[in-house]
């Protein structure tokens, strides 16, 4: 128990990159690749989780209060909205790389063709 | 507390084998909104409600639409 | 679907390719966990500076949502970077999604306005969410200093509620209501004030991002001195990002067409 968290962090990164690995479509790709990225969700939220502590939100408790790591949480918020963003601009590519080359299979993209 | 948490990761990992396994985008689209929001649990569970907030808006509802969007244009 | 394409000179197999991965798939999760196992339960320890912040923010800064301290001032720096990551992806997508040279804007009268694919209940239900979805972002925003939340997700929700009104209505009442030129000023000043917020407190304060004006009393909606400002700036930036984002796809997908006879 006191090493799932780690353990299903490695799960999660190792699944999506299998999914990359295998993928026989670009949209695919990029959705595996968005769950490798979760993984580091797992794992940071892991590290900063602490046993009977509340939530790092003092509005109605006292000051001090245990309270889980509010640092890793800032991070992992930064990290999540950005995965968004970049998630969208690569979807992006596939759609121009559909229009041009007319197919969204990786295997079928030879770098070589003009 | 710890059996919530172990069996939100057990959840979370289920749902990230099922995404990488659901090959036909469409349907890959409706899982990953789905592991989106298991992964939202989890971080409840961890006391993160920020991170479970802006996790569910943008995993389980932005990042799907977009998906959807991008395979419907990439299909007409 | 499955048929293979042609392979070139020494290239895997697909099967082969698969086998190759998962050789070194196992030696990834060796190297992994064996790094990971070196670290205590997950349960008992957290980072020393976490716990540093969690004891001072309240007092110094009057913030009770102490996330949203770590964002906006803490570390106000690195979310100054990363909200240009965001609007750097934003404004890449518009390049890559632009309309190109065999490419021509469809009609906008020629869309089916009135042909709708979905019950009046589902068209309903969206058109009555999105006032209530609109209230929440601007709930989730403005609280960021009090409770969880903060301006990114209230940026997010605010954007999704542009996306209930394309589902509850149709395309061409979602192009009324979001004035293009209106949504990208909106980003850009959104993105511009965080910058210039960050220059005033410079300016005042003696550094960039210090805050410089009143902190009030923790748990009172006008309190945390500068950090309300920066998460409504930021909210307002990541909005008008993930409207520009869905509209760049709706557009490529209800809007844009292929020249007729054009060739691909």
């Amino acid at each position: 128990m006191s090493f799932l968290p780690y353990a299903v962090a490695v799960w999660i990164c190792l699944v999506g990159l299998y999914g990359v690995v295998t993928s026989r479509h670009l949209v695919h790709t990029i959705i595996c690749l968005s769950v490798v990225q979760s993984s580091t969700y797992v794992l940071l939220l892991a590290v900063g989780y602490r046993k009977d502590s509340v939530a790092p939100v003092f509005i109605d408790i006292p000051r001090d209060t245990p309270a889980v790591d509010p640092v890793v949480q800032a991070l992992t918020l930064t990290d999540v909205v950005v995965g968004g963003a970049v998630t969208a601009l690569l979807l992006a590519i596939a759609v121009q790389i559909e229009k041009h080359l007319d197919t969204l299979d990786p295997d079928e993209l030879d770098p070589l063709r003009d | 507390m710890s059996a919530v948490q172990a069996a939100a990761l057990l959840l979370v990992a289920l749902g990230a084998w099922a995404t990488v396994m659901a090959r036909e985008p469409v349907r890959q689209a409706v899982v990953v909104s789905l592991y989106g929001l298991a992964l939202g649990i989890l971080f409840f569970a961890f006391q993160a409600p920020d991170v479970a907030l802006s996790n569910i808006v943008i995993g389980a509802v932005a990042m799907p639409t977009m998906i959807l969007l991008a395979i419907a244009k990439t299909r007409d | 679907m499955e048929t293979a394409p042609a392979r070139r000179p020494g290239e895997l197999s697909f099967e082969a390719r698969r086998r190759l991965f998962l050789v070194g798939a196992v030696g990834l999760a060796a190297l992994l966990l064996s790094g990971l196992s070196g670290l205590p339960d997950y349960r008992d320890v957290t980072p020393l500076y976490g716990q540093v912040i969690n004891g001072v923010a309240v007092e110094e800064r009057s913030t009770t949502a102490v996330v949203t301290a770590v964002n906006f001032d803490y570390r106000g720096f690195d979310t100054l970077g990363e909200e240009f990551i965001l609007f750097a992806a934003a404004l890449v997508l518009v390049l890559l999604l632009r309309r190109l040279g065999e490419e021509r804007r469809g009609r906008l009268d020629r869309l089916p306005r009135h042909r709708h694919t979905t019950s009046a209940a589902v068209r309903l239900t969206c058109v009555a969410l999105v006032g209530p979805t609109v209230l929440l972002a601007i709930y989730i925003t403005m609280h960021g200093h009090l409770t969880p939340g903060g301006g990114f997700q209230g940026g997010v929700i605010a954007a999704t509620a542009l996306l209930l009104v394309y589902l509850g209505s149709d395309y061409a009442t979602m192009r009324r209501l979001r004035p293009m030129a209106l949504v990208e000023t909106a980003k850009a000043a959104g993105a511009g004030s965080f910058v210039l917020i960050g220059v005033a407190g410079l300016i005042v304060a003696g550094s960039f991002l210090e805050n410089f004006l009143p902190l009030g009393t923790p748990g009172e909606l006008v309190s945390a001195g500068t950090i309300p400002l920066l998460s409504l700036a930021v909210g307002i930036e990541v909005a008008g990002a993930f409207v520009l984002l869905l509209s760049e796809f709706l557009d490529q997908l209800l809007v844009i067409r292929r020249k007729r006879g054009g060739g691909a």
